[in-house]
């Protein structure tokens, strides 16, 4: 027979062989042809596709996309836009009923041997009525220690922070907030009233820099948030705003 | 009878030189006693200008406002009697705007942000485009939804009223303006295509030039302004020359186009061939707003707070004419530019093209810069919270109003020009007092950001929207 002839009659019957392999190959060969075929399908879907785009003249529309912008600020990078966060009525009866609805609803409880550090005083160290707090705290700006003889809580110096940086949840970025004061500690009211920040504890921050309105136009300047790390052990609270 | 210096004697007397906002003396130099105030000098000046009605002004010494008896404010500044005291006058509007405090009507019907708000020329209508592709006219007296306009494919970014009142144009993010009827809430005629990309401002020739109106340039981000013929539908001429996008355009009333870019350059273009006349160069950053000191004028055309109707085109543009010659006076035509460098220049651009005055301060880029209806102030909006007003003659920082706690996007002027209103980031619109330069009343109620904002021609209501979809009518 002739080149041509052998050839055709190959190619025709190579259909038959390459399902043949489809069906039968095993192992390793199997995989690798498994492989290739699928790369052959992928591209022949592609082609058809593309013949069949161009018989039909589609009018390309561009869609209607969400967030509608005014002139003056489609050029630029949308990243600060804050929705309006707001809501002091819900936040009193949040307050009023000592429930919240917060990211970390279930904290480990913090024993006290682990809280406090029995320090031994007295000419013999055999009075061990002091104690030393060994988490983070926050005490305030107007805070002066009772007499250091009749201090019964130690709160150390390098233990005490004044800043949070504070992550809002929906804009995913994080500021470096003042914390005014701490609103509640799960261990305990004993801790709230120390001002202890472990993990899980609500403290009060100041959002004055992110410019928030509520609806009578009010500024807000405190809101909420839930400290999410250990902070005794990284050296920073880390918090999550409470919206 | 002339007394010591700081003269605390009321029968003592000063020499007065009253002058007018433009430099020009008015009379010779007077005698004054110690106990004349704004009243008789109102009287004074009345009589020296032959005026008919008694017409209000403000006066200033330096840049303080008189609103004292000469001898109080002699004492308090402890001028000295020896020199010949200049006294600015500046003619006031002779209606009082009553400062809008409450929220009259919220009216929803856009499902997508309101991104413009515009009232009709002679403020009897209102219109507003959003981003959910409809043009909505309203109707002010019942404060409903009139007519809802579709035709766009997307977002309509800017709406301009003709100056007779009988047209708007929208321009829309797919690059084509549609024209519409007001009466009918109809399109007239198919979308004016041409643009490649989105219209970022639009801009009718003034009446006073052509009546009833035909022509309007569209400024985009594909770097051209189109001029183009509502009657025959097509673009008359393309204004090309800017390399970035043309970011605001403004046809001004001596029949010159201003058009400011991206590429920092301000170009002005004569009308008959779309020749390039002038470039303004001096910025730094991105030009984003433009203002002319007669662009109220050109915008409410021939209507004023009169609410006089007119029956044919050629008495609005008879009446337009007037109010336009009157409003220039002698001085050329004046043009600000807010820059995303922080800084506006103020030109003269029929003059020369060197700015007349550099105005720095703003912290952040500068959003919105806006001309009073009177010409005499100029107020200008920033990202860095606060609105700054300008001496709109000679670009002298007079005076900053904080108040807001976000950026502040766009400001709009009371057809007194005693009231300034801002619309922010915050949500809050407020009420600038200009001569106390205080905050006279603030605006709360939106549940998101302010787009839009504008102060009715005939100073009744404030239409405010946003980005929580409603429509806010605010009046006293």
């Amino acid at each position: 027979m002739d080149y041509e002839e052998r050839k055709r009659k190959k190619e025709a019957r190579a259909v038959k062989k390459n399902s043949k392999d489809a069906r039968k190959l095993l192992g390793a060969k199997g995989k690798r042809f498994a492989k290739k075929r699928y790369a052959e399908k992928a591209q022949m879907k592609k082609t058809l596709k593309m013949h069949d785009e161009s018989s039909s003249r589609q009018k390309v529309d561009d869609d209607v996309e969400e967030g509608a912008i005014p002139s003056y600020l489609l050029d630029r990078d949308p990243t600060q836009r804050a929705k309006v966060l707001s809501n002091t009525i819900k936040q009193k009866r949040k307050e009023k009923a000592g429930k919240w609805d917060v990211p970390l609803p279930k904290v480990r409880p913090v024993a006290e041997e682990e809280m406090f550090k029995v320090l031994r005083t007295g000419k013999r160290k055999t009075k061990q009525w002091k104690r030393m707090v060994t988490k983070a705290t926050f005490v305030g700006p107007g805070f002066t220690r009772k007499p250091p003889k009749y201090e019964r809580f130690i709160r150390p110096t390098g233990l005490r922070f004044t800043k949070a940086h504070v992550t809002h949840p929906e804009l995913k970025c994080t500021f470096n907030l003042d914390i005014i004061s701490v609103k509640k500690n799960p261990n305990g009211p004993m801790y709230t009233s120390l001002g202890v920040m472990t993990r899980g504890t609500i403290i009060e921050v100041n959002v004055s820099e992110l410019g928030l309105v509520t609806p009578a136009g009010k500024v807000v300047w405190g809101k909420y948030a839930q400290v999410t790390n250990n902070p005794e052990n990284d050296g920073c609270i880390n918090a999550v705003l409470l919206v | 009878e002339m007394d010591g210096a700081g003269g605390n004697g009321s029968s003592g007397s000063v020499m007065c030189q009253l002058v007018s906002a433009e430099g020009e003396q008015l009379g010779a130099a007077l005698y004054l006693p110690h106990n004349v105030g704004p009243p008789q000098l109102q009287d004074i000046v009345n009589q020296l200008l032959h005026n008919e009605d008694k017409l209000p002004y403000a006066f200033y010494v330096g840049d303080e406002e008189l609103s004292l008896q000469l001898g109080a404010f002699m004492q308090r500044n402890n001028a000295t009697a020896e020199v010949t005291l200049r006294i600015v006058y500046q003619p006031q509007a002779v209606f009082r705007i009553r400062p809008v405090n409450r929220c009259s009507a919220t009216i929803a019907g856009h499902t997508e942000a309101v991104l413009a708000v515009s009232f009709s020329p002679d403020g009897r209508c209102l219109a507003s485009g959003s981003g959910d592709t409809t043009v909505r006219f309203w109707d002010l007296s019942t404060q409903t939804p009139l007519y809802t306009c579709k035709g766009h494919k997307n977002w309509v970014l800017c709406i301009a009223w003709s100056p007779d009142g009988k047209h708007l144009v929208s321009g829309s993010k797919s690059g084509e303006l549609i024209l519409w009827d007001p009466k009918t809430g109809n399109q007239l005629g198919a979308p004016l295509t041409g643009h490649r990309k989105w219209i970022t401002a639009v801009s009718w020739e003034p009446v006073h030039l052509q009546s009833p109106s035909r022509r309007f340039v569209s400024a985009s981000k594909d770097g051209d302004a189109r001029i183009w013929d509502i009657t025959t539908k097509k673009c008359v001429i393309s204004l090309s020359g800017h390399t970035n996008a043309v970011t605001c355009v403004k046809w001004g009333g001596d029949g010159l186009i201003y058009t400011g870019s991206e590429d920092c350059l301000i170009k002005v273009w004569e009308t008959t061939q779309g020749k390039l006349v002038k470039t303004l160069q001096g910025h730094g950053h991105w030009v984003n707003s433009l203002a002319l000191s007669t662009e109220y004028v050109l915008r409410t055309g021939a209507y004023d707070h009169t609410g006089k109707t007119f029956s044919s085109p050629e008495e609005m543009k008879e009446a337009a004419l007037a109010r336009y010659e009157k409003m220039r006076g002698n001085a050329p035509e004046r043009l600000v530019s807010g820059s995303d460098d922080f800084t506006m220049f103020l030109w003269e651009p029929t003059i020369s093209k060197q700015p007349k005055a550099r105005m720095t301060g703003h912290q952040k880029v500068v959003n919105h810069v806006y001309f009073s209806p009177d010409g005499q102030w100029l107020a200008s909006a920033s990202f860095d919270k606060s609105v700054k007003l300008w001496n709109g003659i000679t670009g002298k920082f007079v005076a900053a109003f904080r108040g807001h706690v976000a950026d502040v996007y766009q400001i709009s002027w009371s057809a007194d020009s005693r009231l300034l209103l801002s619309g922010s980031k915050d949500s809050t619109l407020k009420v600038w007092d200009i001569r106390a330069r205080k905050l006279k009343q603030d605006l709360p109620g939106h549940a998101d950001e302010v787009y839009a904002v504008d102060w009715s021609p005939d100073g009744e209501k404030v239409v405010s929207g946003g980005k929580d979809r409603v429509l806010k009518l605010w009046m006293n």
